[in-house]
């Protein structure tokens, strides 16, 4: 016996190792565009939708671009960045092989354009917070000039970008409303460029069936060699789960995203399972405190509310699974997580304790509000009800329209709130939030105050090293999971299914659909491997 | 006629006035803040300042009876505005989702006359026979079956387990596209048809003239389809008509599911989206396209029945 298994070693070892598969070019990717219904424009500038990025993102290229996988922005239209001593001063080396679909060059010229537009009253753009960081963007929002003082133009391809504060300048110019487009075209097209638009990105415009399906074709005059792969990409917009499921079935999509009702039953089909990429996605879900209010003045309160919730048995039988358990505040992929931070188990007798030192012991009821949402609405404090019973704790749920929340939660008119909320992808922002400065409009529901927070994050803002600012970012978000400023329920999990002949698509953390699509091939076995 | 024609249309004045007021009634008190609405996406940090100006800008923090003076004022202009979102005319995103809508309700109606009359004709001939049991029992299903399980059932009868057609878009606006949005339209209406033969024929069977017909030795053949069925078709062709414009408002669901690009999926994006003028602008032409509807079956029953005055 065992001499036959070392027969068996021997036989196996000798095969050869399952080599890589090359990549292919060629071919047409059926990709979704899941939510909300149709496209609203494909001007960068004006749009505010993940659903018309993910279209966007294939025909344009703003300066830096999200790196799925990596998390990650990275420098996309410029060779170098220098970075001055202070921070404020971002020197950039731009590349000057990018063309536009028309075939001219991109410029500095052109980048200037673009975040001039963004910030232009005109244009009405909802990305201008991010240009907002740069010297004199104010000036322009305000209508006061008309170009932004901090960019300027050295020559065609050097550009020098001063900066209003020192800030981690790519986690603002990556974003897909940062877009560099092409003055003359724009200024051409006038409205239409909407519904016909030009970029440097790496697939050129062809067609858009409202309603139904945007198409792009492979830019060949693009500046990395022997890229995109793809000749085609058809977005096909499908908001309903069930449609995208049979499309998926019947192989017409190469590439779906899956709903917390159809994850148990792709992974379990031993086929689907295969081809699934899951990442903790950039929205916290958890449970608001009114932190003005008795009894969520009290830390020992909260925190016995975080201790009472058995996260994982809710995250299994209600959101079957497709969710990850929340530590703190910042996810599990974001920057400014804390990998050693340890978070609230579920510990019910901890629970008793804390009610009791707080005093409340007798427990108190509560108005619990929320929207209808199947993840993390209502049906959170339905699930969380048994648990906080024995705690003597009770709610009283009321349901209300999303903007009917924002609304009330902006007014502080809630005792506990159930809502996600963007975490990412600067772990800075989502942490700022939270400073004591920041009013309930701007964000700041609970209305959370604590000096050691803000401090924390001040130091943040202005550290220059990375390691060192990751670091103090950490460090505020361990101050969130110490006084349970909210309870922490869970990260979305985002699923992505694929057919077993797509390759290149990875773990995208702000948002699964928002992909490389310059590295995206397909092999030979695609049913549209040749279609062009 | 000419009189009734005009009579007809003046009224159609009152009734929009009704809808509009309605559904602008209904879209703008509702709670909460329809800018934030329209442009949030989740909570993914949208600037507060950029909120607070689109809501000046789209009017919304004007009186709600401020506001409905303006629309109507432009609505007498034949402008409804633009969309909040798209930032384009709403009169050009709806008109260019017209061709589709149409297309999809005139295959549907298709089906439902080219299925449900035969279906309902010799079920009657047939009174109590199997295919009179089976078929009104399949017409009671069919009205009866939800949309939009119907057409997730085909979808995956025809585009899962067989690969026949495609599961859903517009392609190239051809039928392979369309045989599974329009069927699934068509269904419901297809049976209602069906009803209404078999309960016409039945009736007409019975009446005196065929009596006589049959007494005369005229040929079943002939009975059946020259005085049977012609009388039947014309209670069945106004009741088709009719339904012809409630079956355009039925396209949403269908539109939907199936990602056509028509009037009835922009309305629903637009709603979720709280896209206050495009959704106004996509009740009024439904609204405008049924009243055309009726009207036009109204004139034409003169034609079917040259009994019928216009008073």
């Amino acid at each position: 016996m065992r001499r036959l298994l070392l027969i068996a070693l021997v036989l196996m070892s000798l095969l050869p190792a399952a080599p890589a598969l090359a990549e292919r070019a060629g071919g047409t990717l059926h990709y979704v565009a899941p939510y909300g219904g149709d496209l609203l424009g494909l001007d960068a500038h004006k749009s505010t939708r993940i659903q018309d990025f993910l279209v966007q993102t294939s025909i344009n290229h703003s300066l830096y671009s999200w790196e799925p996988g990596v998390n990650k922005p990275k420098l996309e239209l410029a060779t170098k960045a220098d970075v001055s001593a202070d921070g404020k001063v971002w020197t950039f080396k731009l590349r000057d092989d990018v063309k536009f679909h028309t075939g001219r060059k991109m410029t500095a010229d052109d980048i200037i354009f673009s975040y001039n537009r963004v910030a232009s009253p005109a244009t009405k753009s909802p990305s201008t917070l991010y240009v907002r960081i740069i010297k004199g963007a104010k000036d322009v929002e305000d209508g006061k000039t008309q170009s932004i003082a901090g960019l300027k133009k050295i020559d065609d391809f050097t550009l020098q970008i001063t900066l209003e504060n020192a800030v981690d300048l790519p986690y603002f110019l990556f974003y897909p409303g940062t877009a560099i487009l092409p003055k003359d075209e724009v200024e051409k097209r006038g409205d239409g460029f909407s519904s016909d638009p030009v970029g440097c990105g790496p697939f050129q415009f062809v067609k858009w069936v409202k309603g139904s399906e945007v198409t792009v074709k492979k830019f060949p005059g693009y500046f990395v060699p022997n890229r995109p792969f793809l000749d085609k990409i058809v977005f096909k917009i499908m908001s309903e789960s069930q449609a995208r499921d049979n499309a998926f079935r019947a192989k017409e999509l190469d590439a779906t995203i899956v709903e917390p009702v159809q994850y148990p039953v792709y992974m379990k089909d031993p086929a689907i399972s295969k081809n699934v990429i899951e990442v903790a996605e950039m929205f916290t879900r958890v449970i608001g405190f009114n932190l003005d209010k008795e009894p969520f003045k009290k830390k020992e309160v909260r925190q016995a509310i975080n201790y009472a919730i058995d996260r994982n048995i809710i995250i299994e039988k209600l959101l079957h699974g497709k969710a990850v358990p929340a530590v703190s505040w910042l996810p599990s992929t974001s920057a400014g997580f804390n990998p050693k931070a340890k978070g609230y188990d579920y510990d019910p007798a901890k629970a008793v304790e804390l009610m009791k030192k707080a005093g409340y012991e007798k427990g108190f009821t509560v108005d619990a509000v929320s929207t209808n949402n199947a993840s993390w609405g209502t049906v959170v404090f339905e699930a969380a009800m048994p648990f906080l019973k024995k705690i003597n704790i009770n709610l009283n749920i009321q349901q209300m329209e999303g903007a009917t929340l924002v609304d009330r939660l902006q007014k502080g008119e809630f005792d506990m709130f159930s809502y996600s909320m963007g975490t990412g992808p600067d772990p800075y922002q989502p942490l700022a939030r939270w400073k004591g400065d920041v009013s309930r409009t701007a964000g700041n529901y609970i209305d959370h105050k604590n000096p050691a927070y803000d401090k924390a994050l001040e130091q943040a803002a202005a550290e220059r090293n990375e390691a060192k600012r990751n670091a103090l970012l950490q460090q505020a978000d361990g101050i969130l999971l110490e006084e349970a400023a909210m309870m922490f329920f869970n990260y979305n999990k985002a699923v992505m299914a694929y057919q077993p002949w797509v390759h290149g698509l990875k773990a995208a953390a702000v948002d699964m659909v928002l992909q490389d699509y310059v590295q995206i091939w397909v092999e030979e076995s695609s049913p549209r491997a040749k279609e062009k | 006629m000419f009189a009734y024609f005009i009579r007809r249309l003046w009224q159609f004045i009152p009734t929009i006035l009704g809808v509009t007021l309605i559904v602008f009634l209904l879209l703008n008190v509702l709670p909460g803040n329809a800018a934030l609405t329209a442009l949030a996406e989740g909570d993914r940090g949208l600037d507060t300042k950029y909120v607070e100006e689109m809501k000046k800008l789209w009017g919304l923090d004007k009186p709600l009876h401020e506001r409905y003076f303006d629309y109507m004022l432009k609505l007498a202009q034949g402008d409804l505005g633009r969309s909040f979102l798209r930032r384009d005319p709403v009169s050009g995103l709806v008109l260019e989702r017209v061709g589709p809508t149409l297309k999809l309700a005139v295959a549907a109606m298709f089906i439902a006359l080219g299925l449900g009359i035969p279906l309902g004709f010799f079920s009657a001939l047939r009174q109590g026979s199997w295919l009179d049991t089976t078929s009104m029992i399949g017409a009671v299903s069919g009205v009866s079956m939800p949309q939009f399980w119907l057409g997730l059932l085909l979808m995956y009868a025809l585009a899962v387990a067989l690969p026949l057609l495609p599961t859903s878009g517009y392609g190239d606006g051809g039928l392979r596209h369309m045989i599974m949005p329009a069927f699934t339209l068509g269904v419901s209406y297809m049976a209602l048809l069906a009803r209404t033969t078999r309960a016409a024929v039945v009736e007409i069977k019975l009446a005196d003239f065929i009596r006589t017909a049959r007494a005369k030795g005229l040929a079943e053949t002939v009975i059946n389809y020259k005085h049977i069925l012609r009388n039947a078709l014309i209670l069945v062709l106004t009741t088709a008509g009719l339904q012809f414009g409630a079956l355009i408002g039925n396209t949403v669901i269908v539109e939907k599911l199936f990602s056509w690009p028509g009037v009835g999926s922009l309305l629903v994006d637009s709603i979720f989206q709280r896209d206050i003028p495009v959704t106004q602008g996509c009740v009024l032409l439904l609204i405008l396209g049924f009243l055309v509807i009726n009207l036009t079956v109204d004139m034409l029953y003169a034609l079917i029945d040259p009994r019928i005055e216009y008073r």
